[in-house]
């Protein structure tokens, strides 16, 4: 026999007790996995963002449009390689549950600055060439069983009216983090229809995305585009995409930063609740571990039982936890429509924190008991009654 | 008979809150090597203090004690603990096995110390367990034996290090006059057959009756 085979028959002692307090460490770091998910969830449009972009939007308010004009001039600006843009269309399809985003590009160029849009080149080309066409991402295809020759029906709310659209590509991301829900179909088959419906909206963009050859130079570069456009009467905010991004999910920042401190608050409580097991365990034990002092175990060796005992149980806990993570994550993320989180996956890195963390509990737990065994005196120990 | 034990003016005080309270008061006590010692005095006398301190499990507050030329009270914490590993052997009234482990684990446990081999340590815990009558229930749980038989396989871990001293305080104090007898007669076993040196606290006259000395304790004095 060797002490570690001690330290698991100590840790089993009390069974009831040892899998109540693996199941409390296993749900901790399952409500871990959890909520680090849907944080990275929402960070996912901000993951997946390019150093070399730059977006150009009306100064006061995203939801203003900018002059078509725009685009000739910000592409003579030294540093810059390519501009494009896109316009939100809104609309429904079919039921207003069924939410994606729904764009209108510049169909020349979009795919040129989304790189990482993969279209089968034939299938670009024919998207090119019909102006009431249209591109899907590989999950609107799982999820409403687009393909190619397909009309899409949208019913327009900001650009009213019924729009059809013909499947004539679908793209798929080559990134980590890539939206694969979203829709792209010609701005120009828009803005035709609106010089004849809305005159007054013809010619309007709602922003440029911007091609730079240096990412180094995105603050300068963003400076002259804004310079360019000063005291018009459509004045321009540009920063990086980025930046943008970030800008956009500032409203639900505060609930992120709420998530995540809330993950973290679970891993705290759930070491309060081992570390009552170890102590209780440890009381326990006095009169054991004084028979041990007295066999000729020194501090170090009931240190690393009592530590061992700890984390056998916050390992178990933690494995376990993380064991139930992937079904239960994968669970969740079919259930929650891919239009609102088009990425939902569980993370390397947030099963490491949450092992990491949950080891880190084990140890923690184990200080307290620790110094109480140490400190009491052989004969202090015999006279514990436990 | 060589001197094995020499305790020299040897005081112990506890402190409860603001009190001190004396146990033993410069008690000086010579045991030749190879003796059967048995400590007798009314409750609070100092006999379980002093089979303390001779183990080295406590320190005295004044004066020194010397086993087999070590003196322990000048030792430090680990290195009393590693001499009480290879030097003493105890065995205590209410046995302290542990409940988790079997009879061969729990009379294993010291031996884990050591740089014995597996193999070799099955060897020395399985002697133990034939000398103390209980080599067929090594795969027992503590549980799983009656009083006696615990306290046998107390008496095998206290042994199976081959220590040179045993103590015990009240070895026969929970048990039944049968397994009281069952355990002076292995004790006495220990001492003429393997020249084991014994200190051994008892209220029981009868169980002091095997020993070769009695010694009473008076208010922290020898009488």
């Amino acid at each position: 026999m060797k002490l570690i085979k001690l330290m698991f028959k100590n840790a089993f002692r009390h069974k009831l007790r040892s899998f109540l307090t693996i199941a409390g460490i296993a749900i901790a770091v399952i409500a871990f996995d959890i909520l680090r998910t849907v944080v990275n969830a929402w960070d996912a449009g901000i993951e997946a963002t390019a150093a070399n972009r730059l977006i150009t939007r009306q100064a006061v308010s995203f939801i203003f449009p900018l002059p078509y004009s725009y685009r000739d001039r910000i592409k003579n600006i030294e540093g810059v390689e390519q501009v494009t843009f896109a316009t939100w269309f809104g609309g429904v399809y079919k039921d207003k549950s069924n939410f994606f985003g729904r764009l209108a590009v510049e169909a020349e160029t979009a795919f040129d600055i989304y790189s990482e849009y993969v279209v089968p080149p034939d299938q670009l080309e024919a998207f090119k060439r019909e102006r009431n066409s249209c591109v899907v991402g590989s999950d609107l295809v799982k999820l409403y069983g687009f393909k190619l020759g397909d009309i899409v029906r949208l019913e327009g709310d900001i650009y009213p009216g019924t729009w059809d659209f013909v499947v004539k590509g679908i793209y798929t991301p080559n990134i980590k983090n890539g939206d694969a829900t979203q829709m792209f179909f010609h701005w120009e088959y828009v803005d035709e229809r609106m010089k004849k419906e809305s005159p007054f909206r013809a010619g309007e963009v709602g922003w440029y995305i911007v091609r730079i050859a240096e990412p180094n130079r995105s603050g300068d570069i963003s400076a002259k585009i804004d310079d360019l456009f000063k005291n018009s009467s459509a004045e321009t905010k540009t920063e990086s995409e980025r930046a943008f991004a970030q800008g956009f999910m500032s409203s639900v920042s505060s609930i992120l930063t709420a998530m995540n401190v809330l993950s973290w608050v679970i891993i705290g409580i759930i070491m309060l609740v081992l570390a009552n097991t170890m102590i209780m365990a440890s009381r326990e034990r006095t009169k054991e571990y004084a028979v041990m002092k007295v066999l000729g175990f020194a501090g170090k060796h009931l240190s690393w039982l009592i530590i061992g005992e700890s984390m056998v149980i916050a390992f178990t806990g933690g494995v376990v936890g993380i064991l139930l993570s992937f079904p239960i994550v994968q669970g969740i993320g079919e259930a929650i429509p891919k239009n609102i989180f088009p990425v939902f996956n569980l993370e390397y890195h947030i099963l490491v924190y949450a092992f990491v963390a949950a080891l880190l509990v084990g140890l923690i737990s184990s200080v307290f008991p620790i110094i109480k065994a140490l400190r009491t005196p052989i004969v202090e120990g015999f006279r514990h009654i436990g | 008979m060589e001197t094995l034990i020499h305790v020299n003016a040897v005081s112990k005080m506890y402190k409860r809150d603001k009190f001190e309270i004396p146990v033993l008061n410069d008690l000086t006590l010579q045991v030749p090597e190879g003796k059967f010692l048995a400590l007798m005095g009314p409750s609070g006398s100092g006999k379980t203090t002093l089979l303390n301190l001779i183990a080295g499990i406590d320190r005295p507050t004044k004066g020194s004690i010397s086993v087999k030329g070590t003196e322990i009270t000048s030792l430090s914490e680990t290195a009393l603990a590693k001499w009480r590993a290879n030097s003493v052997g105890f065995v205590f009234q209410f046995y302290n096995l542990i409940p988790v482990l079997t009879a061969f684990e729990n009379v294993e446990l010291p031996l884990i110390l050591t740089p014995l081999s597996k193999a070799e340590r099955k060897q020395h815990v399985e002697t133990a367990l034939q000398i103390v009558g209980l080599g067929d229930r090594m795969d027992h749980y503590p549980k799983q034996l009656s009083g006696g038989q615990e306290q046998r396989v107390a008496i095998a871990r206290a042994i199976v290090t081959d220590p040179i001293l045993i103590v015990a305080d009240e070895p026969t104090g929970d048990l039944d006059k049968h397994s009281a007898e069952e355990i002076l007669t292995l004790l006495e076993r220990l001492n003429k057959e393997f020249k084991k040196t014994i200190v051994m606290v008892t209220h029981d006259p009868h169980a002091a009756a095997k020993a070769d000395e009695v010694l009473h304790l008076e208010k922290g004095e020898l009488a």
